[in-house]
C-alpha cells in the first residue's frame, strides 16, 4: 500500500475524492441496499421479538459458506440455501397464542447450535475455506462488483415487495395474534412467510456486509427508531434514515481510517442505540421530577 | 377526537334488535379425549347483554372459541346471524382472555384500533383514486369515533404498553367495536381491572349493547361488577350450561343441581352476590381486591 487517503477539513472535497473511484461509488450503492431492505425487515423483527431468529438467520451463512465451498457450488447458493432451511426449520415450530416467541427459542439455539456445529465441519473437511473468515464476518464490503449490486437490487426489491404485499396482516399478527387468528388472518402462515423473508433478506446482505454487520443493521437503527416513535409509518422511515445514515457514515470514515468498515458500522450503529436510550432515559427523567 | 366520552355519537345500528345472532343447538365441544361442556343451549338476540360465568376450567373461554369458529363441535350446532362461524368473522368483534400488553410494546393504541379495521388487508395502504381517498377518510373518522365512544381518546396516541390496564382495556374494546360487529365476545375484559375500572367498563359495554344493538357476551368470573347492566346469565359448571335471567339462575337449588353439590347464594344488604360452597377453591362471586 502507497499512501493512504487522507482526511481534510474540507468536507466536499473529501466526498467528492471518495466518489472518483468506483469501487467506493459500488459500496455506497451495496450499503444503500443492504441499510434500506435490514431496516423495513429490521423494524418488523423488533416489533415481533425475533431477534434471536435474526441472528441465528444471520450466522446460517456459516454453514452455508462453508459446505458451498465443501460442494463445491457458488458460495451464493449455499448462503440462500442455509437461511431458507433455517427459516423453514424455525417456523416449522409453528407455535401460535400469546407465548409463542417464547417457546420459539429453544427450537432456534438448537437450529444454531447445529448450524455452527455444520459449519465447523464442514470447515474442517475442506481447509481452503479458513482464509475466508475475516471476509466471512466482516464482509468484503469494498470488493463488490456492479453485477453484486445489481443481484443485490433485485433480491432487495423481492424482499421488500414481499414486505409490502404482506405488510398489515403481518402488523396485526405481530403486536396481537390472537384477535388477527379470530379475524381470519391466516397467522402462521405470515409467520413462516416472515420468516424467509427475513432469511432472504440475510442470505443476500450477508455475503456482502459479512454475517456481524448485516445484524448490526438489522436490530440497531429499527430499535432506536421504535424507541423514539410508536407509529408504525414514522417507525419505519425513521429505521431507513438511520440505518442509510449509519451505513453512509461508515463507510466514509472507514476509506479514510486504517480499521475495517464492518468495525466502523456497527460502533456507529451502537452509538446511535445508545444515544437514544440515553435521550429517553434523560426525558423520561425530565417529566417525572 | 373532541367528542367527550359517554356522548352518544351517531351509530347507527347495525340491524334490527331483536334479531337472533348467535345461537347454540345441543353444543358439545370434545378437547383431548375430554369432554368439556355437552347440550348447551343458548340463544342470544342483538341489542342483549349476556354474560358468561362459572369456575375455572368450565369452559367459558372454549365455548366463546366455538361461536368465533375457532373450536369445532363434537355435537350440535352453532349459529351466528344464521351461518357458520367461519362465514360471519367479520361480523364478530372479538376481545381474548390475555395479560396486557407490556411496556416494550411500541405500537399506538390507535394503531391496534385501526388494525382492527384494516389488518387483514394485504397490499400498500395507498389511497389513489378518489374513492379510495374518501373511503380512508371515512374509515380515519369510524377510528375517531370508536375510540371517542370507549372514552379513550385522551391517550389513543400513547404507546399501548405505556398505558394502565383499564385504558389498555378500552382500547381494546373500541378495537372489538370499530367494524360494527352484530356480535361482540369478551373474555374477562374486567379481570385486571380494579373495581372503579370494572363498573366504567361495564357501562360501556352496555351503552355499545344498546347503542349499536350489538349482542354482547361477556365472560366473567365475578358477575357483581355487572349486576346493574347484564340482560341475562349463562353458568357454565359440571360440563352443563344454565342460561336466565340472574335472579333466576343464581340461587342456591339452581346451582347446586348444576355442580351436583350444595351451593348457597347469599345476598349482601347492597345487593352483591356471594356464591358458597363450590367445589373449586379459587371460585366465588365474592368482591375481590
Amino acid at each position: 500500500m502507497s499512501v493512504g487517503p487522507t482526511f481534510s477539513l474540507d468536507l466536499v472535497s473529501d466526498v467528492r475524492e471518495l466518489l472518483a473511484f468506483p469501487f467506493m461509488v459500488n459500496a455506497l450503492q451495496a450499503a444503500s441496499i443492504v441499510a434500506v431492505l435490514a431496516a423495513v425487515v429490521g423494524w418488523y423483527m423488533v416489533l415481533r421479538r425475533q431477534s434471536f431468529a435474526g441472528h441465528t438467520l444471520s450466522v446460517m451463512a456459516f454453514p452455508g459458506a462453508t459446505g458451498a465451498a465443501l460442494a463445491g457450488l457458488p458460495t451464493a447458493v449455499g448462503y440462500y440455501l442455509a437461511c431458507g432451511l433455517a427459516a423453514l426449520a424455525i417456523g416449522r415450530t409453528g407455535h401460535s397464542g400469546r407465548r409463542r416467541f417464547a417457546t420459539e427459542s429453544a427450537a432456534i439455539g438448537t437450529v444454531q447450535a447445529t448450524g455452527l456445529a455444520l459449519g465447523f465441519l464442514f470447515l474442517s473437511l475442506n481447509r481452503s475455506v479458513l482464509g475466508g473468515m475475516e471476509t466471512f464476518l466482516f464482509g468484503t464490503f469494498l470488493g463488490v462488483s456492479h453485477d453484486q449490486v445489481l443481484t443485490l437490487l433485485v433480491v432487495a426489491v423481492l424482499a421488500l415487495g414481499a414486505v409490502a404485499a404482506i405488510g398489515r396482516p403481518l402488523l396485526f399478527a405481530s403486536v396481537d395474534p390472537e384477535v388477527a387468528l379470530a379475524r381470519g388472518v391466516p397467522v402462521a402462515l405470515l409467520d413462516v412467510s416472515f420468516l424467509l423473508i427475513l432469511g432472504l433478506a440475510v442470505a443476500a446482505t450477508s455475503q456482502i456486509t459479512g454475517v456481524l454487520l448485516v445484524f448490526t443493521l438489522l436490530v440497531a437503527p429499527p430499535a432506536a427508531a421504535q424507541l423514539i416513535t410508536a407509529q408504525p409509518v414514522a417507525g419505519l422511515l425513521l429505521s431507513v434514515a438511520f440505518a442509510l445514515a449509519v451505513a453512509w457514515l461508515g463507510l466514509g470514515v472507514a476509506y479514510f481510517s486504517i480499521y475495517p468498515v464492518g468495525f466502523w458500522i456497527t460502533m456507529f450503529a451502537f452509538g446511535l442505540y445508545v444515544s437514544v436510550r440515553i435521550g429517553r432515559w434523560a426525558l423520561a427523567r425530565r417529566r417525572r421530577p | 377526537m373532541t367528542v367527550p366520552a359517554g356522548t352518544a355519537v351517531t351509530l347507527e345500528s347495525g340491524g334490527r334488535s331483536g334479531d337472533v345472532a348467535v345461537a347454540l343447538r345441543g353444543a358439545a365441544v370434545t378437547l383431548g379425549g375430554q369432554t368439556v361442556f355437552s347440550n348447551v343451549d343458548l340463544e342470544v338476540r342483538r341489542g342483549e347483554f349476556v354474560a358468561v360465568l362459572g369456575p375455572n376450567g368450565a369452559g367459558k373461554s372454549t365455548l366463546m372459541r366455538t361461536i368465533l369458529g375457532l373450536v369445532p363441535l363434537s355435537a350440535g350446532s352453532v349459529r351466528v346471524l344464521g351461518h357458520e362461524p367461519s362465514e360471519t368473522r367479520s361480523e364478530i368483534g372479538y376481545l381474548p382472555q390475555r395479560r396486557s400488553f407490556d411496556s416494550e410494546t411500541r405500537i399506538r393504541g390507535v394503531d391496534l384500533v385501526r388494525l382492527g379495521l384494516e389488518g387483514g388487508r394485504w397490499g400498500l395502504p395507498l389511497a389513489v383514486t378518489a374513492g379510495a381517498r374518501a373511503r380512508r377518510r371515512i374509515e380515519r373518522e369510524r377510528v375517531e369515533e370508536v375510540i371517542s365512544l370507549a372514552g379513550a381518546a385522551a391517550y389513543a396516541t400513547r404507546p399501548i404498553g405505556e398505558l394502565s390496564g383499564g385504558e389498555q382495556q378500552r382500547l381494546l374494546i373500541a378495537q372489538a367495536l370499530v367494524r360494527r360487529p352484530a356480535v361482540l365476545i369478551l373474555d374477562e375484559p374486567l379481570d385486571s381491572l380494579d373495581l372503579p375500572n370494572q363498573a366504567i367498563v361495564a357501562a360501556l359495554v352496555q351503552r355499545v349493547c344498546a347503542v349499536q344493538g350489538v349482542a354482547v357476551l361477556l365472560v366473567a368470573h365475578d358477575v357483581n361488577p355487572l349486576l346493574g347492566y347484564l340482560d341475562r346469565v349463562i353458568y357454565l359448571a359440571g360440563g352443563k350450561a344454565l342460561a336466565g335471567p340472574v335472579q333466576e339462575v343464581i340461587t342456591g337449588p339452581k346451582l347446586s343441581e348444576l355442580y351436583g353439590a350444595r351451593i348457597e347464594v347469599l345476598r349482601t344488604s347492597d345487593g352483591r352476590l356471594v356464591v358458597v360452597g363450590s367445589p373449586e377453591a379459587p371460585h366465588h362471586h365474592g368482591h375481590r381486591h
